[in-house]
């Protein structure tokens, strides 16, 4: 296998979906406890409740010639365990400093995740999606 | 414009190599991916194709025919069998999950009467899976 300028490589999309559990409530600061209630309904309680975050995230590139790969998926694996699961995983996010003046809804956990991922040395981030619940998800791609 | 997505499943075995790397390279490089016995997977693929809602019959494609060309061009070659080495294209392609999305692009694309071929997804597993949008 030997690649050349004149063949460049196909370009393709790698998607790996990583599993966490977390805790978080939905609340405002700025809203008074009615406003709370009313924008935020049975995810404004005040002990919080959880999911299973599923997190799919999308990389693309060139097919290295002489891998067959868009990325080394361990060193993906390895980036998502140190900076998805170690901090996200079985947490309240809430408690989280980059959630302490941003409401930990799916759509922020998605832009920050997005930030996190961008920030992936080994290929380029494409989309980061997150399915909150098997019946809502979100996708954020710069 | 409609997408339409067509779904197959097909089991093969496989492993990752590299002949013009030595025995240690490959190891470092592909781990457990490099058992020479090969490992397999059930992989699901979806095939999208795009085009327009044909006024009598109101189909984009026949799904029919579209079943019957995935499983002439891809299933009927890749199903049960090993791919490193009974499938011509990974004579000389690794199949990893992203070759083996290409490689199903270029045997469907041109194939489909009356529709384009959009993507081709192929999931290694659930939780593992490569598109390919024809990219050169």
């Amino acid at each position: 296998m030997t690649t050349s300028a004149a063949n460049p490589q196909p370009r393709a999309y790698l998607s790996r979906r990583y599993r966490l559990s977390a805790s978080h409530r939905l609340h405002s600061d700025t809203f008074t406890a009615d406003q709370n209630r009313t924008a935020y309904g049975k995810c404004n309680n005040p002990h919080g409740h959880g999911h299973n975050y599923i997190v799919e995230v999308t990389v693309g590139g060139p097919v290295d010639a002489a891998t067959g790969m868009v990325c080394d998926l361990g060193q993906l694996d390895a980036f998502a365990q140190t900076n998805l699961l170690d901090r996200f995983d079985a947490m309240n996010l809430n408690t989280l400093d980059i959630f302490r003046s941003v409401v930990p809804t799916t759509e922020n956990l998605t832009i920050e995740v997005h930030r996190i991922f961008e920030r992936f040395p080994g290929a380029k981030l494409t989309r980061i999606r997150i399915e909150e619940t098997s019946n809502n998800s979100f996708e954020y791609s710069a | 414009m409609i997408l339409l997505t067509r779904k197959a499943e097909f089991s093969s075995a496989h492993f990752y190599w590299n002949d013009a790397w030595s025995p240690e390279e490959n190891q470092r490089v592909f781990g457990k991916c490099a058992n020479r016995n090969g490992h397999g997977h059930n992989y699901t693929l979806e095939v999208t194709v795009a085009g327009e809602v044909d006024p009598v019959s109101g189909f984009v494609v026949d799904l029919k025919e579209l079943k019957a060309i995935l499983e002439r061009e891809v299933i009927s070659v890749y199903d049960h069998r090993h791919l490193n080495l009974e499938v011509p294209e990974f004579t000389t392609r690794i199949p990893t999950t992203e070759n083996i999305a290409i490689s199903i692009w270029q045997r469907l694309d041109g194939r489909i009467p009356h529709a384009k071929l959009h993507r081709v997804r192929v999931y290694e597993m659930p939780d593992l899976f490569a598109d390919y949008y024809g990219e050169p």
